[in-house]
């Protein structure tokens, strides 16, 4: 890979770039409202990991959307996207998301809940 | 542990100042965050080493909030803004939205024109929301739906950016309206 163009780097915080390792596209395309959370063996194997990743499954503990774990820890949601495929790629967390195809709509079912919920605010 | 809720989103569109935060504010259970993402474009001219010349970089904030509406349920509101230049974050926010309430101030309804034009091409459940600042409602919705040219079957609202209330039953049209739209595509 050739050396990016500083003007290329110019709106990114270069930190959080550099720990992605250049990458900045997830192998598993993850939509930014999937849900992340930490598996109990990921729990149990935080050492290994270095900061980003670590402050992920920390904050995880709590069911977040990567677009919040994008906000918390101030990074790129395309930085976020990045960390978080390799987290489930190593097994530290799960992730799910409303539909099988994230391009789909969500469906009549689904949406009759969403009303139900919003009704009842 | 709780079962893991799961998560449906709407995306809150508009020009500048429409009020897209006020609204996601004003129901979202958290104090909106704000993302960022950035895109690189890589410009189409090739040098004489046959490799791509420029790289421009482009960063959009989007706020969101998000509400709990069961156990099993999360909704998150993304307030986006309506610029052209940010349609390559669009691309990803509709992508298995429910759809999306386009904010208009009748003031300067032309600002909404390209988040109208988006949701159209593509294929996107929406409806329009006249946010009535301070209760003020310029023009009337039909005359709104004339001025956008929208057709007949989408739904023009006036809301209240401010008020829970009024941003939950807007929610709730959008709702009912895609499916409407669900149903007759099914
Ligand atoms: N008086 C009044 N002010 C509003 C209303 N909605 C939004 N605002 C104000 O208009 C400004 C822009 O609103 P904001 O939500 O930030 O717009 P955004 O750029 O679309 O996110 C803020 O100062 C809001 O407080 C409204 O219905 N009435
Ligand atoms: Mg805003």
């Amino acid at each position: 890979m050739t050396n990016p163009e500083p003007d290329a780097l110019s709106g990114l915080r270069v930190r959080p770039y550099m720990v992605t390792g250049g990458r900045t596209r997830s192998v598993v395309e993850l939509p930014l409202e999937t849900i992340v959370r930490v598996t109990p063996e990921g729990q149990k194997a935080v050492e290994t990991l270095s900061l980003e990743p670590r402050a992920i499954v920390d904050l995880c503990h709590q069911p977040l959307s990567i677009a919040e774990i994008s906000a918390h820890l101030h990074l790129h949601l395309q930085v976020a996207k990045v960390l978080v495929g390799d987290l489930v790629h190593s097994g530290h967390v799960a992730t799910h998301s409303a539909t099988a195809d994230a391009t789909d709509r969500p469906d009549l079912q689904l949406l009759e809940r969403v009303l139900d919920g919003l009704q009842s605010l | 542990m709780s079962a893991n809720p799961i998560p449906v989103k709407i995306v809150v569109a508009g020009g500048f100042a429409v009020g897209k935060t006020t609204f996601v504010s004003a129901i979202s259970d958290i104090e909106p965050l704000t993302t960022e993402a950035a895109m690189t474009q890589v410009a189409k001219d090739v040098d004489d080493f046959g490799d791509a010349k420029t790289k421009k970089s482009t960063t959009v904030a989007m706020d969101f909030g998000r509400v709990g509406l069961s156990e099993e349920l999360v909704l998150y509101l993304f307030g986006t803004p309506g610029q052209d230049r940010f349609h390559f974050m669009w691309d990803e926010l509709v992508r298995g939205a429910i759809g999306a309430a386009v904010l208009v101030d009748t003031g300067r309804i032309d600002q909404c024109f390209p988040a109208i034009d988006y949701m159209e091409n593509a294929g996107v459940p929406f409806i329009v929301a006249i946010n009535a600042f301070d209760g003020m409602l310029r023009h009337h919705p039909e005359d709104v739906r004339e001025a956008l040219d929208l057709p007949r079957h989408i739904p023009v609202v006036v809301t209240d950016a401010r008020h829970r209330a009024a941003v939950r039953d807007t929610l709730v049209a959008l709702v009912r309206h895609a499916m409407t739209m669900a149903a007759t595509t099914a």
